[in-house]
């Protein structure tokens, strides 16, 4: 299709070809996750050895007590220097409460969570 | 005052930059064209002497690179035609029609501007500002109208409107090369449920945000388990994923509000091995006005709103608070629910006060609450009951089935009630809190048939029933803790004596809580 105007030009169109070179580009699209930057995260350190003070957490599940149980029979009669305590999670549903954790971590050396299912 | 006109540094064919304003340039004519327009062809010779009179500085941004060479060639022009095919400086000046020419003085405020070409005025501009110059008026057309500059393209527009400085987007970009396959990329990324997404494009995401009057980057909750800011851009972005429309936005907005507050746990109801997962529940005016469906097959496919709302849900809840099967996403089986549960009630169908009032809000607000199901919808059909009593009771008796039929006390549920089903409730003027009562009463059942045996586990644990007094013993258990834990809502198709149950997940505050929040702008 051809337009005049003015007094001198002829004019093809469509002429617009940087737009359909642009659409061939690089697509660019928005990240939908929280952009956090995984995290590397190493073991604490094996001590070799346990002594002190033990935490047993109970997280609440049915019969986590009975492995608990049975853990605090087994270490108390295989390691007579250490300590044990017992913690019990609320509700296994959530996470510990910060006070619960702060707790342990003052108190013991060593923890040890009863996971069911 | 005069329009103090945005500053910029473009460069002609040659690479060489222009600024504007320059010092010591003194006054300046800016004209923004493009090579397919006619007016712009027919105004280029004007540009030209204008430019070799040299009274005043004559600067042309063009809009395409390939067309600029084809005007400087068309033309034989010497005046400096600048790229401006990014569009940035077009989009700054805001150029709605091309020939856009603006006269400005040597600090770059506006003196006077013309649009497209009328020949009386250009005549004027020229006696007035270049008295010198001769030009063959007479030959020129007295009036043509301007182009639509290539700023104005709905699509380019978007994209200008997502990559200015003030965009409301700032969220991390991904490019995604030419060779890739968008879909297969957006799923190698993990950004899926499993169903193909709306790749989230800036355009899309800045339409989307058009859905609400709430600040792109608020930050709407502390989303778990990663407890991530989910601002209102990050749900936008996945509102586009899920397939939703902008007018959903809000909706999603409010579910996720309810989802993450502390009573309804979506911690636990992602991590719980039982499969749990949110069902939204709309009510007020918004139903109808975002296009949800809440009649037939309201609790299944075909409706955008129904499955993009609920979708989004869960996807922001995958995206933004990191739960993934097999990461913190812990269910055994799954639940198909997963990908997407959203529906209204029907409040116009049902002679009873709606969810959303019944909970405290006004009938004219739009409100989701959502609730936590494990098991459903599960179907009780009951074709023959002709009295509100022996629907209620059917009611109830599929009821028990929850989690395991020994199992009392242990959760909510929340009960679908169709058309007809409400109509017989109510031809004998069966309230909610009748229905509420009548299933508690159906269900109740003394606490030694609730105690495991031989033949079925998983009831009342039989050493804790051998050490209770008798008269605890004997006592009659209704299946639900309080009446308060049926939650009772109409929708569906005029036909079917059905009633729709969906079972929840751990109840109380050891487990999820429905939570309501009103649906804003």
């Amino acid at each position: 299709m051809r337009y005049v105007c003015g007094w001198s030009a002829s004019v093809e169109r469509p002429r617009d070809q940087d737009f359909h070179k642009r659409s061939k580009l690089m697509a660019t699209i928005l990240d939908p996750t929280d952009e956090r930057v995984p995290v590397a995260r190493s073991i604490t350190e094996r001590p070799g050895a346990i002594a002190g003070n033990v935490a047993l957490l109970d997280i609440a599940k049915p019969r986590g007590n009975v492995l608990l149980d049975r853990l605090e029979q087994r270490l108390t009669e295989q390691l007579p220097g250490i300590t044990v305590r017992r913690y019990a999670k609320p509700t296994f549903t959530k996470p510990a409460p910060d006070a619960l954790r702060q707790e342990i971590r003052a108190d013991n050396d060593f923890v040890i969570e009863a996971l069911a299912d | 005052m005069a329009n103090n006109l945005p500053p910029f540094s473009l460069a002609d064919m040659s690479g060489r930059d222009f600024a504007f304003p320059a010092s010591g340039a003194g006054q300046t004519v800016v004209c923004f064209v493009k090579e397919d327009c006619p007016t712009c062809n027919l105004v280029m010779p004007l540009l030209q002497v204008l430019h070799q009179n040299g009274a005043i500085r004559v600067l042309a941004p063009g809009q395409t690179a390939e067309g600029n060479r084809i005007l400087v060639e068309r033309h034989g022009l010497t005046l400096p035609v600048l790229d401006d095919s990014t569009l940035k400086v077009s989009f700054a000046y805001d150029v709605e029609t091309v020939p856009l020419l603006l006269l400005a003085d040597a600090e770059g405020r506006e003196i006077e501007r013309l649009v497209g070409f009328d020949r009386d005025e250009w005549r004027a501009f020229f006696d007035r500002r270049a008295p010198e110059v001769e030009a063959r008026w007479d030959a020129l057309p007295k009036w043509r109208p301007g182009c639509g500059s290539l700023t104005q393209d709905p699509i380019i527009a978007e994209r200008l409107r997502a990559e200015s400085e003030n965009s409301p987007l700032r969220a991390r970009r991904i490019e995604i090369a030419p060779a890739d396959d968008m879909h297969e990329f957006l799923f190698d990324q993990g950004f899926t449920d499993g169903l193909p997404v709306v790749p989230p494009t800036p355009e899309r995401v800045l339409r989307m945000l058009g859905g609400t009057r709430r600040d792109s980057q608020e930050v709407v909750v502390k989303m778990p388990p990663n407890y991530a800011p989910a601002t209102v851009e990050k749900i936008a972005i996945n509102a586009v994923l899920a397939g939703c429309q902008p007018a959903h936005l809000p909706v999603v907005l409010a579910a996720i509000e309810a989802v993450c507050n502390e009573q309804f746990n979506i911690h636990g109801v992602n991590a719980t091995t039982m499969g749990a997962s949110p069902v939204l529940v709309v009510n007020g005016p918004i139903r109808e006005r975002v296009g949800l469906n809440m009649r037939l097959g309201a609790l299944g496919q075909g409706s955008r709103a129904n499955a993009a709302i609920g979708r989004a849900l869960r996807l922001a809840v995958r995206n933004i608070g990191g739960a993934r099967p097999g990461g913190t996403e812990r269910s055994t089986f799954g639940n198909p629910m997963k990908y997407t549960m959203c529906f209204p009630e029907w409040e116009e169908r049902s002679p009873w006060p709606p969810l959303h009032v019944e909970r405290g809000f006004k009938p004219e607000d739009s409100v989701v609450t959502a609730f936590a199901m494990t098991s459903g919808p599960v179907l009780c059909v009951d074709q023959s009951s002709r009295t509100g009593r022996q629907v209620a009771g059917s009611i109830g008796l599929s009821l028990e089935a929850a989690h395991h039929v020994r199992s009392h006390n242990s959760s909510d549920a929340l009960v679908v009630v169709s058309p007809e089903h409400v109509d017989t409730l109510w031809r004998d003027r069966f309230s909610k809190d009748d229905l509420r009562e009548h299933v508690q009463r159906v269900t109740a059942r003394p606490l030694s048939e609730l105690v495991s045996d031989d033949d079925v586990g998983g009831g009342f644990p039989p050493e804790r029933f051998a050490a209770m007094p008798p008269d605890r013993r004997s006592r009659r258990v209704p299946k639900f803790a309080a009446k308060e834990n049926l939650h009772i809502v109409v929708a569906g198709a005029e036909a079917g004596k059905f009633t729709s149950i969906f079972h929840g997940w751990a109840g109380g505050a050891m487990g999820s809580v429905p939570v309501s929040r009103k649906i804003g702008d």
